[in-house]
Formats: structure tokens, sequence, C-alpha cells
């Protein structure tokens, strides 16, 4: 089977958007916040400096030579208050500068009333936001415009935005290193039912073709869906295989029946002993053939079996005395001994009659073919630790030289079977009814000759 | 004296000077680099200190220039002088000074608390609280007063006994004194009460603390008020009593800035950080100009440093002079 390709992963691309969609709102946040805050920040300098201008507006007087300033010693003091910034003033009177920096830039608008104004110019090297407030005052009767400017350098309040800008920055730090984690946890929380189904599938064994049945979420139906669909199809293909094979057995074994029913008929009349030796090979092939036929038909059972098995609770000391009681005749034909060796209390387990019968039957019949005349079988039936193991001993030829695991493969033989009839497919039969029991089957050298076929089978 | 007064106001604040007059000028040291330090403060209350100085730096001569506040400011706001450190009482124009971007940066101020320095810029060396001092003789069968309540009270009550025998600061000559008086009047309005009794009683008016002193201590006068208090310590007398009023004692602090103006700011600043070190501020304590202190200020909540900020520049305007001299004459001086 080959690697199966992949392009991409779902969970780093959902990490990646997850992380994507956190940066982009970290950083959203951080801008919104920072802005947020230089504008309260400059709203609150502001109102502190329009304060300060108003204070020293309203100290204008008015009088009949001239107007008189009174600058409070707070107006300025509460502008050092918030910081250490530099404060420049400018009074003018109509156009004239009465006192203050004389250079202090006027707004590019009229100031009029007691709003201030505010605006921000680059004054003595420095950065200066000024307030401006403008009113009138009664000079010897006559109406004259006073202006009030008073400016302070920003260096403050750069250090508190810059502050609330570390701050908004740690903040959207954190939402996003937060935002971060919550992306990959709901990575991985959206792929677990995908995870899960790929485990449950994963799980099952190689015959285990039954349709999906478990809960998934409504994204992962259709996938389910065709699953299943393809789990049909794999099992119609397997199920229409195993008629073929049946059907076919069936085709075959019956007129073999009668080929070798006519041909021994044929031997008893024949005198010629040429024809009696062919007939004698015709019955001997067919023999053959029959024999690999029904070997043919018990494998397709016991794979289907495998899928569809059909448990039920049975005794296997009975079942190996009945299997012994049937083997006697062809153990008498070889002048063979089948010796049991059963436990006194029934062996109980729950499992397919047909394929244990079928590992059973051909594990005696191997005894028996390829055992030496003259020697005996030993069966041997024993528990321990929940698992019963059933052991089949003869005194025969052995493995061979192409070792145990060789001759369950199908259709294989050993190199040392000489003249005796087989298919190949016995031990595989084993193998497979074994599995699909849920046990397991070891074919190893009998000590003093010969071979141990150990089937080991849980019980419960 | 009311026009003196307005003239010269309008003259120091108004007009630049065409050039300031420097009082003292002396040179401590023989190395071959110069530093030349601008002070309001005697040489000889410096001269240990800057012999502190120079002993860690004997490759320095330190020329000391001597000359009255309103001269330093004008050294500085109006000429542009080369001096490396500028050291003066005059908190206000020290702040002007800064404010108009006179002064350069300085880092090594952060010994300093809040209070006593102002941005990087401008940085107190010492503080001296601002006292009265009386002549015991003469408050014989009176308390002495504790408070500035207390002393409008016997000034009002005992005005013959009085009379003729009171000092302060002229505040149209003296820098400190104008200084003194516009905080005063911030503080308070008892200091207008107290000018209003004091101008009826013919107060004499000085333009330093050591004349006032010396005043007090010959007899010629019963009560200086707004003295500073490092000269009176420096001159003890079992006949004068300092008071640090009660209800607030202003702390002058010297202060010190790096002018821009300056041709060699490094070695100026040197000589800043010598006076804000440990072995800087023992020198000057030890000189009579007390050290800058948390302390002091927590063991006697009367004392109120003058605060560092930009509101001290309202009475350097030029009007706000003219109008605050015009109604401290009005009271002080009366016909």
């Amino acid at each position: 089977m080959s690697a199966v390709r992949h392009t991409g992963s779902i969970r780093r691309r959902l990490l990646l958007q997850g992380v994507a969609v956190a940066a982009v709102l970290s950083l959203l946040l951080y801008l919104a916040v920072r802005g947020v805050a230089g504008a309260a920040i400059q709203t609150t300098q502001d109102s502190v400096l329009g304060t300060a201008t108003v204070i020293i507006a309203e100290e204008l007087r008015g009088g009949e030579d001239g107007v008189s300033v009174d600058i409070p010693y707070a107006a300025f003091s509460m502008l050092g208050a918030v910081g250490e910034d530099r404060v420049f003033y400018r009074i003018l009177v109509a156009a004239d500068t009465v006192t203050g920096y004389a250079d202090l830039p006027l707004p590019d608008r009229a100031v009029t009333g007691l709003t201030p104004l505010f605006y921000t110019v680059p004054y003595q090297g420095a950065e200066v936001r000024v307030g401006a407030v403008g009113r009138s005052v009664l000079v010897d009767g006559r109406r004259v415009d006073a202006t009030v400017l008073l400016g302070q350098t920003r260096t403050a309040q750069v250090a508190i935005t810059a502050q609330m800008a570390n701050r908004a920055a740690a903040l959207g730090l954190g939402v996003f290193a937060l935002a971060a984690v919550l992306a990959l946890l709901t990575a991985r929380s959206v792929l677990s039912p995908v995870n899960k189904l790929a485990e449950a599938v994963g799980r099952r064994g190689p015959q285990d073709l039954r349709p999906m049945v478990r809960g998934v979420p409504r994204e992962l139906v259709p996938l389910v869906a065709a699953l299943n669909g393809l789990i049909a199809r794999l099992r119609g293909a397997l199920d229409r295989t195993e008629t073929f094979i049946t059907e076919a057995a069936h085709h075959v074994r019956t007129p073999l029946a009668t080929v070798r029913m006519q041909a021994e008929i044929a031997l008893r009349q024949a005198r010629d002993d040429a024809t009696r030796a062919s007939l004698r090979n015709v019955i001997r092939a067919v023999d053959n053939a029959a024999r690999s036929t029904g070997q043919m038909l018990d494998h397709a059972s016991v794979i289907y079996r495998s899928d569809q098995r059909a448990e039920e609770v049975l005794a296997l000391d009975q079942v190996l005395r009945d299997l012994a009681a049937q083997a006697d005749p062809t153990a008498e034909m070889r002048d063979m001994d089948i010796a049991l060796d059963l436990p006194e209390a029934p062996v109980v387990l729950a499992v397919d009659r047909l394929l244990l019968e079928s590992a059973l039957r051909n594990l005696l019949d191997n005894a028996l073919k390829y055992g030496h005349a003259d020697t005996v079988v030993d069966v041997l039936l024993r528990t321990r630790d929940g698992v019963a193991t059933v052991q089949v001993c003869d005194r025969g030829r052995g493995i061979g030289a192409g070792g145990a695991d060789a001759l369950t493969e199908r259709f294989a033989r050993g190199d040392n079977v000489g003249d005796v009839v087989g298919s190949g497919l016995g031990l595989t039969i084993v193998r497979d009814a074994a599995k699909a029991c849920g046990g397991r089957f070891v074919l190893e050298p009998r000590t003093g000759g010969g071979t141990c076929a150990t089937l080991h089978l849980p019980l419960g | 004296m009311r026009h003196i007064a307005l003239a010269l106001g309008l003259i120091l604040t108004a007009a630049p000077v065409a050039s300031f007059e420097i009082e003292e000028s002396a040179l401590f040291g023989s190395g071959a680099a110069q530093v030349a330090v601008l002070s309001t403060t005697d040489s000889q209350v410096f001269a240990p200190v800057i012999e502190g100085f120079l002993a860690t730096r004997p490759d320095l001569t330190l020329r000391y220039d001597v000359a009255n506040s309103q001269q330093v400011y004008a050294a500085i706001h109006a000429e542009g002088a080369a001096f490396d450190l500028v050291i003066s009482s005059a908190m206000d124009l020290q702040m002007k000074l800064a404010n108009d971007g006179f002064a350069t940066s300085f880092d090594g101020g952060t010994v300093l608390p809040g209070w006593a320095r102002w941005r990087d810029q401008l940085f107190a060396v010492a503080q001296e609280p601002v006292v009265m001092i009386a002549r015991t003789a003469d408050f014989e069968g009176l308390a002495l007063p504790r408070s500035r309540a207390d002393l409008v009270a016997v000034l009002r009550d005992n005005p013959e006994r009085f009379r003729g025998r009171i000092g302060t600061y002229d505040p149209v000559h003296s820098g400190a004194g104008y200084l003194f008086a516009t905080q005063d009047a911030r503080q308070s309005d008892t200091s207008w009460r107290l000018a209003e009794v004091a101008g009826r009683l013919e107060p004499h008016l000085y333009d330093t603390s050591a004349g006032m002193i010396g005043d007090v201590q010959a007899g010629r006068l019963s009560l200086a008020y707004n003295v500073l208090g490092s000269y009176a310590a420096a001159r003890p007398d079992p006949g004068m009593v300092v008071i640090a009023p009660e209800d607030f004692t202003h702390v002058l602090l010297r202060t010190a800035l790096i002018p821009v103006s300056s041709q060699a700011p490094d070695l100026g600043a040197q000589f800043l950080a010598f006076l804000l070190s440990a072995q800087g501020q023992a020198l000057l304590d030890a000189a009579g100009l007390s050290r800058i202190s948390d302390a002091t200020l927590a063991d006697a909540p009367q004392l109120r440093p003058i605060r560092l900020d930009p509101g001290l520049l309202v009475y350097v305007d030029p009007l706000m002079r003219q109008r605050f001299l015009n109604e401290w004459t009005a009271a002080i001086v009366q016909p």
C-alpha cells in the first residue's frame, strides 16, 4: 500500500487562519486603544490648557488708560501640574502684543469668545499646543478686542501617550496570545471527530466490512456515507467471489463423483492389467481433484464466515471427541491411532462451530496424512489463563526445509510431501479460522520427529 | 521711591541691558581647561565646594564670577554669555531661562526629589528656609511672634516701639526679595496686611540678607522679615533669635542650570554632578547652604519649598511685575 499523498494540513490551515485573524484583531485593538487614549489625553490636556487660558482672559480688565493684566499664579501652575512642560503666553490688545512672547504664532482663524481655540505650532524648537481665547474689554468707553494665547510644550502629553501606547501594545499582545491559544484548541476540537472516525476505521480488522454506524457531525456524514458505499461495493464483490467459488466447487464435485464411481465400476470389470493401472490412476487423480475442491470450498466458507460469524457456545472437548470419532476410519486404514488427552471438566467457549470444526478437522487430516504408519496422533487439550490450547502432534515427515510460515500460504505445500495428495489449502484454512475466532495458530517441529500443530483460542 | 521702582522694573525686564555687571571674579585651580561658573553666591562661601571639586579634577581651572540675580539672568537671556554653569537664588528668573530654552539637558538630576528639579534642565543644589530674625531685647514684655498673624498683631499693637526698626528686602532691587514678596502674596492675604502694618512703621529696605542681619545684631533693627536662614545661621548671636513662621516658611531653592551658550557644557555638567553628589552636598551643607533633603522638610511641616513650576513665570512678566511692585510699594511706602 503506497503512502497517502497529502496536500497541506487542515489543522495547520485552521491554526494559521485563527492566528492571522487574532493578529489582525489585536492590531486593530492596539490601534483603537492607542487612538482613543491619544484623543482622551489630548482632550484632557486641552481642557486644562483651555481653562488656564480662560482664567487669564477673565482677569483682563478695561480701564481709563488701557487694559490691565493680572495673570493668576494658578493659571501657569496648573499647567505645570500636568507635566513638566514649558509654558508660553502672549496677550494682545487689538493687534499689539501687550506682554508675553511676542513671536508666539497666532491661530489662522479669528478668535472670538471665551471658547478656547486649540492649535499646534512649532515654537522655540518644540511642538507647542496653544489655546487661544478672545474677549472684549472697555477702554475709556471704547470696545477693544483682546486675545490671550497660552501654549505649552507637549512633552508630558507625548510621554503619557507613549505610556498608553505601550499598555495598548501589551494588551494587544495579550489578546493575540490568548486568541492564538484558542485557535490552537479550536483547530484541535474541530478535527477531533475526523481523527476519531479515522481511528474507528483503522481499528477494524482486515475483514470487518460492516457499515459505519457511529454518530458523526453533520459535515462528516457525506464522508461516512461514501465510505459505507465503498464498503458495500467491496462486500458485494467478495460475496460474488464467494458464490462463484461455491458454485464452481459444487459444479465440479458432482461430476467428479460420477467419474470416480464409473471408474471404480470399470476397474472391477477390467481384466487387463494395463487398463486397471490406468483406471487406478484416474481414480487417484479424481480423488485429488475432489479433495482440492472440498478444501477450496472450506476455505471460501472460512473467509465468508470470518465476516459473518455465527457464534454459539460449545464444548471444545466434545467437538474433539466427535472429530476424532469421524477420523477413526481413516486412521484405521493407515494403521494409526488417535490418542485423546482431554481435561475432565468440559472446556466451554463461544465460537463459530463451522470455523472451529474446519480448523480442527484439517489438523487431524494433516496429522493422519503425513504421519508414518503405525504411529499415534496425540491430541491434547489444556486451558490456561483464559486460553484453550489444542495440540495435534504426529510422528511424520515434519515441516520440511521451507519452515512453518511458508506452509500456511495459500496453495503452498512442503518440499517433502512426496506422493501425498493435497491442495495446499489445509493450513491456510486453519490459520484463517484461528484468526477469525480470535485465536492463534502455531506449527512447529516435534521433538523426536514429526510435527506439532497448536491452536490457541481465547475462552469467553 | 515709587518712580525708581517702576523705572528699574521696566529697565530690568523689558529692555535688555547692554552688558551685565560682574561684582567679583575669582580663579580656582591651575588646570589647562577652564570651566566658567556664574553665581549669585559669594565666592568665599563657595570656595570649599569648588576646592573639593578641583581636588577630583586637578586638570581644570574654575572661574567663579559673582553677580546679582538680575545681572545673572540678563547675562544669559540677553547676551548669551559663555558660562558653563549658572547658579542663582532667583528661582523665578532661573525658571524663565529654562522655560525659554536657555538651558541644556543634564541627565544626572534624577538623584533629586521631584520638587527639587524641573524637567532635566533646572536643578536645586541647596535649600534655604526664609525666616525672620528678631532682637530678643526689643521684645521684652512681649511674646515673640511665631507666625505672620502674630507679627501683624505685635506690630499693630506697639507702633511706637517698632517704628523705624523693621527691615525687609527691597523687591525692586533684590531678585530674592521680589521672589519672597511675590510668594508671600501668593500664599496668603496676611502678607498684604503685614505690608500695610509694616508700611506705617517706616520700614528700612535692604538688598541683602547680610545687611539686615548686621543691623539687627548692631541694634539698629528690632526685626527683619524674609531673611535667608543660612545667613542667619552663619552669624549666630545670643541677642538674636531666628523664627521660622509657623503658618508657612518658604524654602528657597538655589538652582543651577547649564546654559545653551556654554562653551564646555560637559565641564559644567561635571561640576553640577559634583554639586549634586553626596560629597558636593556635604560640602555645600558645611558652607551653610543646606543640602537638598526630604527628611528636613518632613521634620518641619511649615517648610514649603517654593515650587519649581511655570507658575514662577507669572511674576517675571513685566506687566505683572509692574503691577505687583505698584501695589507693594503702595502698601509699604506710605506718605
